[in-house]
């Protein structure tokens, strides 16, 4: 044996192979451990020799039938030792085929499968990530107990691996560890928090997944990283998107208010900044109460709306089930058209979202109103379908469509499915009872149905009846004596006893019929269902109370009979009523009481959907559908009385731009982003080589977090590309690529017209901006057509000319350093410390000199609400136009402003066409228009946002606005504080710059100011609300810093406020561009002077 | 999450069985059994059976369940997507999915299994890396693995898996580089009694065939994009960019797949391309019965209506129909009573008509509801929607791809009753 073996391991080659061999021979004793099993092994002796043999096809094969043999569930568990031997093997096929037996019969075979841990130990050493993945996937999932202490180790090393796929397994081995020994729990947890962390999208859902199983109410652990979950949502795997999206619902729960309550003050201080955003959302949302969804909360329904689009319905429905239970009801109705879709899928499918719709339906009916004619039953329908729609179109019902609703409802009662058509005419009852304006017709329809040929059907029927009659008794002795007649002709048992209940319950309304049906039956009694009979019975006894005159004898007749039948339960029933009703001595204090109990007022039955009382279940869950709790169910908790502190989610600045660095890596999903997840392989193997290609990718991922944030505060606008979450990081990352080409077009001659530029004023740079847009528009299309690998050596390019100059970099700095972090991330922080640390540490290994300080744009910290006219509507004919400054930096250029025009149609026709023409501005200026707007409806409004390059200048642009028919010369001026953007700097870094720009760059003024305006807070807020500046975080009480840089030119502009005795203060500007500067002071001044 | 994988034939026998995590006894089908004996048709099974212990999760395919098992909650749709997407690798795997071609490549299938779920949750599910791991099997491979020994497990490691278009293999060449797209919509529709249509509604998919070197990245405009009332995209497709543009721009997959589906709505009123004039009547008093059907265009934008196809449940108590087509072949089965009447095309000058007779049962009670009728039929070069593709444009790569576009216009659930 044990030579056999060395001879295959020496013709292999392999010296693995040999070890292995080794090990194994020398562990189990070999005559001992294959004897042990040689007696019974006749029938599988030949896979046995096959599977020893020396070619690898024999090997192959027999590793075939084996798998085939598990496949079929017979038991191949005694091959065990002979199978185990080749898990070193060097045919893949053969190893996987060992893994999934080892997998298979390891739990059996506990001392034997000890013989291939120390492969599986070797491999997750492996350089290549796949390998060591794939070790740690079978290591982890060998179910043995004693090696839960090597599982641990190789998933604590694993969860640090460099690679996200690595990690990825070590998510998916913590499941597995825990359900093999939960006592890990702790240990796992630990683990669990750290990958918690990651980045990757891959990690994510794998890790969610575990957090899930192992330690579900350990929601502390998410707090951090709620935000960058909800942002690298988009890009998760579905499946791990469900996982996430379940988990965030529950979270959301906990953590927030609920936006359903109408009388909410709930409002701290902290939330000032964010006024203004909630000023629009409740415009958009149409209601005016003093509640403020928290911006988190808010990030989380805004970025899981574009998988209401997934193509995967367990993706869609997790969604809904989210929007369902945390978003405000005036929001959910959106998807209501995800899930009508979802109802053109397999059977399955349809079978859950049906049942989901039949809940949400009960409590909102108007959110599926518009889609009734979905849930129209076909024919070839299974039945569990049809009768899950009938369910919805019942609840669906209403006094408006009704009539359409009953017209279907007759086609079904038609049907040759009975029992769906049974269903139909219990459906026509509830919408009867729910909809009084329609009782009378239903009632009539279904005493129509009454004189149906089918039995089933009118046995339905007269169910049916009986309880809508047991609820209106009063007027309705015609349709009883009707049913009365239809005791010759109805055979159905369940029918036939409720016509009988009825006339007895009713005995006094049809005095004259009711002994004569006795009558009838009294001859038929024998031949009766026992059904019937105990029915003939009840109405005897009642009309024996109520009329004992004409029925004594017969009642007397049936009860004789009833005394001698079959059926125990009959003689039972007998016996009883006799000594009920009929007075004798020996009768007790009962008998009195006999009409009370036989006609006693009985409540009228409620038709009641079978779905009331499933909505305590989480939509979209096992025990929604079962409506019972399964194993594991997660109650889903009540909203919170007052959210819990929200700092919790705030993620430390520094932490959290490291965080991002490698978020906004893993997001970006397309070409570029090709070139930067493999720059993170080469990370992985040396950390300083691609400094600079991180840079941009971290930047761009940051781009998709301040899209977040400005979609925060201007809801609707979905014709501004960069408010959009999500997906948006491809457009982003071409973006980037453009502006590195375009960094690249700029050349050589870039660095001589910098210096230049320094003495330049702003108008003389106007040539050579001009120039720079042409160049850039080049590039665009250029980079258009250029592949990944080509915008890779752009970007390397770019990397050199960093080294080049600082000043260029400060440019390069702000091209990518469009957006930054989402203001909603950072809700207390007033002075967002833009940087992120990957540029940092770019600029400190670029060695550049010391004193070079850190110039770079922060966001917004306050975005005025302020929009100016640009077209009244008078004028426009109709036609209304405003704009505004949202304080993003513009898309179309980095040296843009821009601008968000919002048109509104005042006129009752559609405006059609509306465009942007003849321009007309200074030299130099430049302007991005929007595209062409189609047409706009009537009351109609749109937003749409270009941008312009004003130089600097506060000269206007001037430019035609024209629709089909009409153009109108409009022109906009900007304010000088929106040509400028917030930079963040250091104090240290702001004495710095102030210090090199005195003299002829300084301005300053004396202020009288009354005392209120000197709380920090108040210039702070008029400052920012003139000027889009930075602030400057300042060690001082009395002097406030606020730094910008122009938008155009990039130069700096220093803002100091300093506060001296007596209500006066010194405003101080520093910069090269003094006109700007000077005509800043003047704006600045009154402002800060008025009370 | 996913215990275990059970796979049932319609006669009840479970032929494969595949398990994640410790083994779940086939016993547990036992319950299955039951559900099933209690549902008599296959359709009727519910998809979700509790039992004392476990959860079975089914689908039903190609005359094949699906059984998941599961332990703890999990939301149904998750394995119910799941599981048929496991069906649909199966079918681009081996063509078909049917009993014996699962048996016949266990170990194929087994391979696959074993790496779409981790420890019960998906790993891998796209159809591009599968393949990429394990190689599907055709007839030349194989007689060459047989010959040489070498094997259908891939040796290159699945880098698709690790990058970020996970969707789309790398280094992929074409000599002839070909983008197709079909744009197939289905109209779904009940028509009355009168022939007034009470709901129509147009789901379309757009179905690409992609064989493009290298990583394209292309873009496709529509003309009218404002007639999609409701989309689902591919994974690959930037929504974004969907958005703000109302432009398809995606990185695709290698080979078949859907790119779009899309719904549009029943308020825009849909365009219904046949109509069915029918006279059905049982008579009362002798067991004989007439029927007569004819077919003809309405709305068809100048094009031919094809393989039309008509079938009836007739009810139980028709006992034969004696029928006589003006063209086209007709069949009734006497057992599951069903009439299927394949028509062809439709001529317009010479509308296709059946007409006959209706045999009762003796004695039985006359039918209360005329049998409904079920239409199927194409239009080769048109969406009914009106839905066209503007351009399409290739980014990325030098060459010039061969483009086509095709539109096809299909009955999904059209029924007329009667």
């Amino acid at each position: 044996m044990s030579s056999n073996s060395f001879a295959y391991n020496e013709q292999s080659g392999g010296g693995e192979a040999t070890e292995l061999g080794q090990e194994a021979t020398s562990t189990i004793s070999p005559s001992g451990a294959f004897g042990l099993f040689s007696s019974d092994l006749k029938k599988n002796e030949d896979l046995k020799q096959m599977l020893e043999s020396n070619k690898d096809s024999a090997k192959l094969d027999a590793m075939k039938r084996i798998v085939g043999m598990i496949a079929k569930g017979k038991n191949a568990s005694e091959l065990f030792p002979a199978v185990v031997k080749n898990v070193a093997s060097k045919n893949i096929e053969i190893k996987k085929l060992v893994y999934v037996y080892l997998v298979r019969y390891a739990e059996e075979q506990q001392d034997l499968a000890l013989l291939s841990i120390s492969t599986f130990q070797r491999a997750l050493k492996d350089p290549n990530q796949l390998i060591r993945a794939s070790a740690l996937r079978v290591l982890s999932s060998i179910r043995v107990p004693i090696i839960v202490p090597i599982m641990m180790l190789a998933i604590k090393e694993a969860a640090a691996d460099l690679s996200p796929y690595v990690r990825k397994n070590a998510a998916h081995a913590i499941q597995k560890l825990y359900s093999l020994d939960p006592e890990q729990k702790e240990m796992l947890i630990e683990v669990i928090e750290k990958l918690l962390k990651d980045k990757s999208i891959l990690v994510a859902g794998s890790v969610v997944m575990a957090f899930e199983e192992v330690c579900p109410d350990r929601i502390d652990l998410i707090h951090k990283n709620y935000r960058k979950l909800c942002n690298l949502l988009v890009d998760v795997e579905e499946w791990g998107q469900v996982v996430i999206i379940h988990m965030l619902t529950r979270y959301a729960r906990t953590q927030f208010v609920s936006p359903w309550r109408e009388d909410d003050g709930l409002e701290d201080n902290e939330k000032s900044f964010y006024d203004s955003d909630d000023e629009q959302k409740e415009k958009t949302d149409k209601r005016k109460k003093p509640y403020t969804m928290d911006p988190d909360h808010r990030l989380l329904i805004r970025n899981t709306k574009p998988l209401l689009q997934s193509r995967n319905a367990a993706v869609v429905m997790a969604v809904a089930q989210l929007y369902w239970h945390i978003s405000p009801k005036s929001e959910a109705g959106i998807i209501s058209k995800s899930l009508v879709r979802l109802l053109r899928s397999n059977r399955e499918v349809q079978y859950i979202v049906l049942q989901n719709i039949a809940t949400m339906s009960i409590q909102r009916k108007g959110m599926f109103e518009p889609y009734l004619k979905s849930f129209y039953v076909r024919s070839t329908d299974p039945t569990m379908i049809k009768t899950l729609k009938l369910e919805i179109l019942t609840n669906l019902a209403n006094e408006a469509n009704i009539s359409t609703l009953l017209r279907e409802f007759q086609t079904y009662v038609k049907s040759q499915d009975k029992q769906f058509a049974a269903a139909t005419i219990q459906t026509i009852g509830r919408c009867a009872t729910n909809i009084s304006e329609v009782t009378d017709t239903c009632l009539s329809g279904l005493v129509c149905l009454l004189s149906n040929r089918d039995e089933i059907v009118v046995a339905e029927s007269v169910v049916v009846i009986k309880k809508l009659l047991q609820m209106q008794p009063a007027q309705h002795g015609e349709i009883i004596k009707h049913m009365a007649k239809l005791l010759d002709s109805i055979t159905v048992p369940v029918a036939r006893a409720s016509i009988l209940w009825l006339i007895g319950e009713n005995c006094e309304r049809v005095p004259k019929i009711a002994p004569d049906v006795l009558r009838k039956m009294a001859k038929s009694f024998t031949s009766e269902d026992d059904l019937v009979k105990l029915q003939i019975l009840n109405l005897g006894a009642k009309l024996y109370l109520t009329n004992s005159k004409q029925t004594k004898l017969l009642t007397q007749y049936i009860l004789n009979l009833g005394k001698y039948d079959q059926n125990y339960d009959i003689r039972d029933r007998t016996r009883f009523i006799r000594q009920l009703i009929v007075p004798n001595e020996k009768s007790g204090a009962l008998s009195k009481y006999a009409k009370k109990i036989f006609l006693a007022q009985k409540p009228a039955p409620l038709l009641e959907s079978p779905f009331k009382d499933r909505d305590h279940f989480q939509l979209g869950t096992l025990s929604h559908t079962l409506n019972a709790k399964a194993a594991g169910y997660l109650e889903l908790s009540n909203w919170p009385e007052v959210a819990p502190d929200p700092s919790v989610r705030n993620v430390e600045v520094i932490d959290l731009a490291k965080e991002w660095t490698p978020a906004g890596k893993a997001k970006n999903e397309n070409p570029t982003k090709k070139f930067y997840s493999e720059s993170e392989e080469e990370e992985d193997s040396s950390d300083s080589s691609s400094d600079s290609g991180s840079e941009s990718g971290s930047e761009s991922g940051e781009e998709d977090e301040e899209g977040d944030s400005s979609e925060d505060s201007s809801e609707d606008s979905s014709s501004e590309p960069e408010s959009e979450s999500g997906r948006q990081s491809d457009t982003e990352n071409r973006r980037v690529a453009k502006r590195n080409s375009k960094t690249k077009g700029k050349g050589d001659s870039k660095d001589e017209k910098k210096e230049n530029e320094k003495s330049k004023t702003s108008d003389s740079s106007n040539a050579e901006s001009s120039s720079v847009e042409e160049s850039s528009s080049d590039s665009e299309s250029e980079s258009e057509s250029e592949s990944e690998s080509e915008s890779r050596k752009v970007t390397k390019e770019k990397e050199k000319k960093t080294k080049q100059d600082r000043n260029r970099l400060a440019t390069d700095v702000s091209l990518l350093d469009l957006d930054d972090f989402n203001p909603v991330s950072t809700p207390v922080a007033l002075p967002t410390p833009a940087l992120s640390p990957s540029l940092i540490a770019d600029l400190e290994g670029l060695n550049l000199s010391t004193s070079s300080s850190v110039i770079s744009v922060s966001t917004p910290v306050f975005v005025p609400m302020k929009t100016h006219v640009l077209l009244h509507r008078m004028s426009g004919k109709g036609l209304a136009a405003h704009y505004s400054f949202p304080r993003q930096p513009c898309i179309f250029g980095d040296k843009m402003v821009s601008v968000q025009i919002t048109l509104n149609n005042t006129t009752d026709k559609k405006i059609e066409n509306i465009h942007i023409r003849e321009k007309k501005l200074p030299i130099g200026m430049q302007m991005h228009v929007f595209n062409p707007i189609e047409s706009l409806e009537p009351e109609g409004s749109i937003t749409v946002s270009m941008g312009i390059d004003f130089c600097d200048s506060t000269q206007t642009a001037s430019f035609q606005l024209c629709t089909k028919d009409d153009c109108f010369s409009v022109n906009i001026q900007p304010p000088v504080g929106e040509l400028l953007l917030p930079v963040a700097m250091s104090e240290k870094d702001f004495k710095k710059e102030q210090g090199m720009l005195t003299g002829m760059n300084e301005t300053s003024a004396t202020i009288i100011a009354a005392p209120q305006n000197f709380p920090p807070s108040v210039i702070l807020q008029k400052v920012i609300n003139v000027a889009n500046a930075g602030v400057v975080p300042s060690g001082q009480d009395n002097i406030h810093r606020f730094a910008a840089k122009t938008v155009h030119s990039g130069s700096l502009m220093l803002v100091t406020v300093e506060l001296k005795e007596g209500s006066t203060a010194q405003l101080i500007i520093n910069t090269e561009k003094t006109v700007i500067g000077s005509v800043l002071l003047r704006e600045l001044k009154p402002v800060l002077s008025q009370g | 999450m996913i215990h275990s994988l059970f796979l049932i034939n319609s006669s009840g026998d479970i032929f494969l069985e595949k398990h994640w995590k410790s083994v779940v006894s086939r016993s547990v089908c036992d319950y299955f059994f039951e559900a099933q004996e209690r549902a008599t048709e296959a359709e009727n099974v519910p998809p979700v059976i509790p039992t004392p212990h476990h959860y079975l999760l089914s689908v039903y395919r190609h005359k094949i369940f699906f059984v998941a098992v599961i332990q703890t909650e999990v939301p149904p749709l998750f394995v119910i997507e799941f599981l048929h997407r496991v069906v649909d690798t199966f079918q681009d795997y081996f063509g078909v999915c049917s009993e014996p071609v699962i048996k016949d490549n266990v170990v194929v299938v087994y391979e696959v299994l074993e790496e779409m779920l981790d420890n019960g949750f998906p790993l891998a599910t796209e159809s591009n890396i599968l393949k990429e791991l394990i190689k599907p099997p055709t007839i030349l491979r194989t007689v060459v693995n047989t010959i040489t020994g070498s094997t259908n497990v891939g040796d290159q490691l699945p880098t698709g898996q690790l990058s970020v278009v996970p969707w789309r293999r790398t280094g992929v060449k074409y000599t002839n580089n070909e983008a197709y797209f079909d744009v197939v919509e289905e109209i779904d529709a009940i028509i009355d009694k009168s022939g007034s249509t009470i709901t129509a509604e147009i789901q379309g998919v757009i179905d690409a065939c992609v064989k493009l070197t290298g990583m394209p990245d292309l873009t496709l405009s529509f003309m009218n994009p404002r007639l999609l009332d409701d989309v689902s995209f591919h994974p690959c497709v930037r929504f974004k960019r969907w958005e703000s543009e109302r432009i398809l721009s995606f990185i695709p997959p290698d080979g078949n797949f859907r790119l779009l589906s899309y719904h549009v709505s029943a308020q825009n009123l849909v365009a219904i391309p046949v109509y069915v004039k029918h006279n059905i009547s049982f008579r009362d008093s002798s067991s004989l019965g007439r029927f007569e059907i004819t077919v003809g265009p309405k709305q068809t934008m100048g094009k031919t209506i094809e393989g039309v196809i008509v079938t009836s449940q007739m009810p139980k108590g028709v006992l034969n129909m004696s029928l006589s087509p003006s063209q086209g072949t007709h069949t009734f089965d006497p057992v599951t009573k069903m009439l299927s009447w394949d028509v062809g095309k439709i001529n317009p000058q010479k509308l296709p008509s059946l007409k006959g007779t209706v045999s009762l049962q003796a004695g039985a009670s006359r039918p209360d509801e005329n049998p409904t009728i079920n239409l199927q039929f194409k239009i080769q070069q048109l969406a009914i929607s009106g839905l066209k593709v503007n351009r399409l444009d290739m980014y990325g790569e030098k060459y010039k791809p061969f483009k086509g576009i095709k539109y096809m216009t299909k009955a999904g659930k059209f029924q007329v009753r009667t």
